[in-house]
């Protein structure tokens, strides 16, 4: 059942043999009782081949990069701008240096806003936000906003879960700097049509920041096809390590924002009381950065790349439509988001008369790992009159079996609850 | 597991002895635990002497939260406000009859923190934990 068309060629994706490459799904929650790790929207899980890249990086290339000439520096500075390529191939930036490596993809949105926004933004200028967005596309805003007198306006959701195009365009008629807004919904799974939104944000004289935290895991993701201005995201969603993401942006906007850090390795030049900023892209990563993450996200690249996005997605949303199908079986349950022609690979729901907090204990109990509460969008909740949802998220390691395994433990709680 | 939702917390959970808003009262407060959202208001009545002579709660959350303050309600009707003070962390779980980790033990003892902020202001409330 498990497969997807390329060129006409039907490529599977064998999980079971994918399952071994993870060695944390090997392990058990419980005496007993396996993992069944439904919660890679939060952070997925590492293949056997970045954790060992990493390992190796520390045992055998270990140095800090850029400035020193020994071999050890010249090639840890290899490694490390290897993996910058390797990012940047991969969403298809036209070349390296529009790669901005950062701490995750919240970092990277918090760079547009302070630098970017500096020059960009003046008082009463609107930013336009939607209703779907994480608090990491909404706090660094709502920061700029008080500090510069902006006006944040949102584009609104329909009762499935989507965002209102029609209102969306009448909202450009009001000239937003910016647009920036996710491309898939960490709650409602709503994927967005991005790249026609781009468009009218163009048209109608806006920047647009993609936060592709969510999708760029899941998806094959072009920033020259969207025609991207800023796409911000992480490695840790996408099977790499935690501590490193990145922030791409075309070199035209890139080239005339101020810095954002200050400190080594972002400089030209330093005097006592002024500097002369580097080049792109180090005038942006002040300090020592992550090497051996950024390590590690290469490895997670290749990883992926040799599997192919095409098969992965096609992988979640078979596993996602079965989700949908058996949760649908449950009474008294709430599926939030659109039907799966819509939505990536994760279902958040609501269950009468049964915290989320409970659920999710129960769960537990018999090994699921799913998220419970506000998944960071408390706006979006309180718009919803949910104070929480229980979220299962799926990657290209899930299992069908592991829906079942849920689904059951669903049932239990409904019954100790009834 | 079981243990957690052992019947008792359920029954109180579904049928709750105390749930309710207290029109008048002499003492009201309400707060939330932002990280999950759960929210619970205590109202209470006190005689002359201090004494609780009517206590209710109300608000939202997870059944252990909820139960938590169902118990606790029910625990300090006849109590001086006094005797307030020394409730802690034990006499919750003592209630509960249940061990907890340390992020279920937040929702276990909300209800604990809002009668003493209400009772006593923040400072003794923040001793709870």
């Amino acid at each position: 059942m498990v497969g997807t068309k390329q060129s006409g060629v039907v490529i599977p994706l064998n999980v079971k043999k994918i399952r071994a490459d993870f060695p944390i799904l090997a392990r058990e929650v419980h005496p007993g009782i396996p993992l069944v790790y439904l919660d890679s929207a939060a952070t997925s899980q590492k293949p056997e081949a970045v954790i060992e890249s990493m390992a190796e990086y520390y045992r055998k290339y270990n140095a800090n990069i850029h400035r020193a000439v020994h071999t050890l520096a010249e090639e840890a500075t290899g490694l490390y701008e290897g993996a910058r390529e390797k990012v940047a191939e991969w969403i298809g930036a036209e070349r390296p240096q529009e790669i901005i490596f950062t701490r995750n993809a919240t970092e990277a949105i918090n760079l547009v806003a302070q630098s970017w926004g500096s020059i960009r933004l003046r008082s009463g200028d609107i930013v336009l936000l939607t209703e779907m967005e994480h608090h990491s596309n909404l706090v660094p805003w709502q920061i700029l906003a008080e500090a510069r007198n902006l006006r944040l306006e949102f584009v609104p959701l329909t009762g499935n879960g989507e965002l209102d195009l029609a209102a969306y365009d009448k909202l450009l008629g009001q000239s937003p700097k910016l647009v920036a807004l996710t491309q898939m919904s960490n709650v409602l799974g709503t994927i967005n049509p991005i790249r026609e939104i781009v468009r009218s944000a163009h048209r109608a004289g806006a920047k647009v920041l993609i936060d592709a935290a969510q999708s760029v895991p899941h998806m094959a993701v072009n920033v020259r096809e969207l025609d991207a201005d800023f796409l911000a995201f992480s490695a840790h969603k996408m099977c790499g390590p935690t501590g490193i993401g990145a922030l791409y942006g075309k070199t035209d906007i890139l080239r005339e924002m101020p810095p954002f850090l200050g400190g080594g390795d972002m400089i030209r030049k330093v005097e006592w009381r002024s500097f002369e900023p580097n080049d792109l892209p180090y005038t942006f990563e002040a300090g020592t950065p992550a090497i051996a993450e950024a390590v590690g996200w290469g490895a997670a690249i290749d990883y992926l790349r040799a599997i192919g996005m095409s098969s992965i997605h096609q992988h979640e949303q078979d596993v996602t439509a079965y989700a949908l199908r058996r949760l649908q079986e449950i009474p008294g349950l709430t599926i939030l988001g659109p039907g799966v022609e819509k939505r990536g690979g994760l279902v958040a729901f609501a269950m009468e008369g049964i915290h989320p907090h409970d659920i999710a204990q129960i769960l537990d109990s018999i090994g699921v790992a799913v998220r419970s509460g506000h998944h960071c969008t408390m706006p979006l909740h309180t718009k919803l009159n949910l104070s929480a949802t229980t979220r299962a998220s799926f990657y290209l390691y899930t299992l069908p079996e592991e829906i079942d395994v849920m689904i059951s433990g669903l049932l239990k709680a409904q019954k100790l609850f009834a | 597991m079981d243990d957690l939702y052992r019947q008792q917390i359920i029954d109180r959970y579904k049928h709750p002895l105390k749930r309710g808003e207290l029109d008048p009262h002499d003492l009201s407060y309400e707060d939330e635990n932002p990280l999950c959202g759960d929210r619970i208001r205590i109202d209470l009545r006190t005689d002359a002497k201090g004494i609780i002579t009517a206590a209710a709660f109300s608000g939202d959350g997870c059944a252990i939260s909820q139960a938590s303050a169902d118990l606790l309600a029910e625990y300090i009707e006849g109590k001086s406000l006094e005797e307030i003070r020394s409730l802690n962390k034990e006499t919750v779980l003592d209630l509960l009859g249940i061990e907890l980790s340390p992020i279920r033990l937040k929702c276990a003892l909300l209800s604990l923190k809002v009668l003493k902020a209400g009772a006593y202001g923040l400072e003794e409330a923040r001793k709870v934990e």
